[in-house]
């Protein structure tokens, strides 16, 4: 039972974190998710969380097999 | 319809070119409008000389899918092209080609302002760039939804 958390762009390089794998029975949302992850690091402002490649908010809440992932403000196009 | 990610260089001409001769537009449309995004040798007063364009793959695959399904749901489209670099990329590289077609030119604009507007602050790519000065790269500003 477990989830994986992926980063992304800046806030990757600035986490020094790729991919995590967290215990389901350790969190109920994302925004636990990214506590548990970062080991509490504070969450820049208007970064984007989304779940299995669908945008949510932090009070989302998560399920065995999820993955997670935390980015800045896209740039493409 | 053609939705596609590419990590090298491409020409949007040759592909439109290629596009239309393989698929019968003709007498069903009045309308085709076309968006290029090409990349820049400067941004914010610097000198770009490079740039990495990230993405988070199948997450972009779902929502350039997406993005051109809400487009085909507002407006009556009959075709369209989505075609999108990623990785290393240089100035004047093609980074976007967007291509409509439609019976008629206020689909045709309001489909492709839509497909664009909607990659920018939906679709998960980050560009890094590369400045000439000092070889220092850097984070572009993302664009956030209105």
């Amino acid at each position: 039972m477990a989830i994986t958390a992926k980063f992304f762009a800046s806030l990757r390089e600035s986490l020094g974190l790729d991919e995590s794998r967290i215990a389901l029975s350790e969190v109920n949302t994302v925004a636990e998710v990214w506590d548990q992850a970062t080991q509490g690091a504070q969450m820049p402002p208007n970064t984007l969380m989304a779940v299995n490649m669908e945008y949510v908010t932090g009070d989302h809440h998560v399920k065995d097999g999820d993955e997670v992932a935390f980015f800045p403000p896209v740039s493409g196009g | 319809m053609k939705i596609e990610l590419y990590a090298n260089a491409f020409n949007p001409w040759e592909e439109l070119n290629r596009y239309q001769n393989t698929h019968a537009l003709q007498g069903r449309v009045g309308a085709a409008c076309v968006f290029v995004g090409t990349m820049r040798d400067f941004n914010e007063g610097d000198t770009v000389s490079a740039m990495y364009l990230e993405h988070y793959p199948e997450m972009t695959s779902a929502y350039l899918q997406k993005i051109a399904a809400e487009a085909q749901q507002k407006w009556p489209i009959e075709d369209l092209v989505m075609l999108h670099r990623y990785g290393q990329i240089q100035p004047n590289d093609t980074i976007v080609l967007l291509a409509v077609w439609s019976a008629h030119r206020e689909s045709a604009f309001a489909a492709c302002r839509y497909l664009i507007e909607e990659l920018k602050t939906r679709a998960p790519f980050w560009k890094k760039e590369t400045l000439l000065a000092d070889n220092s790269s850097r984070w572009v500003q993302g664009t956030l939804k209105a």
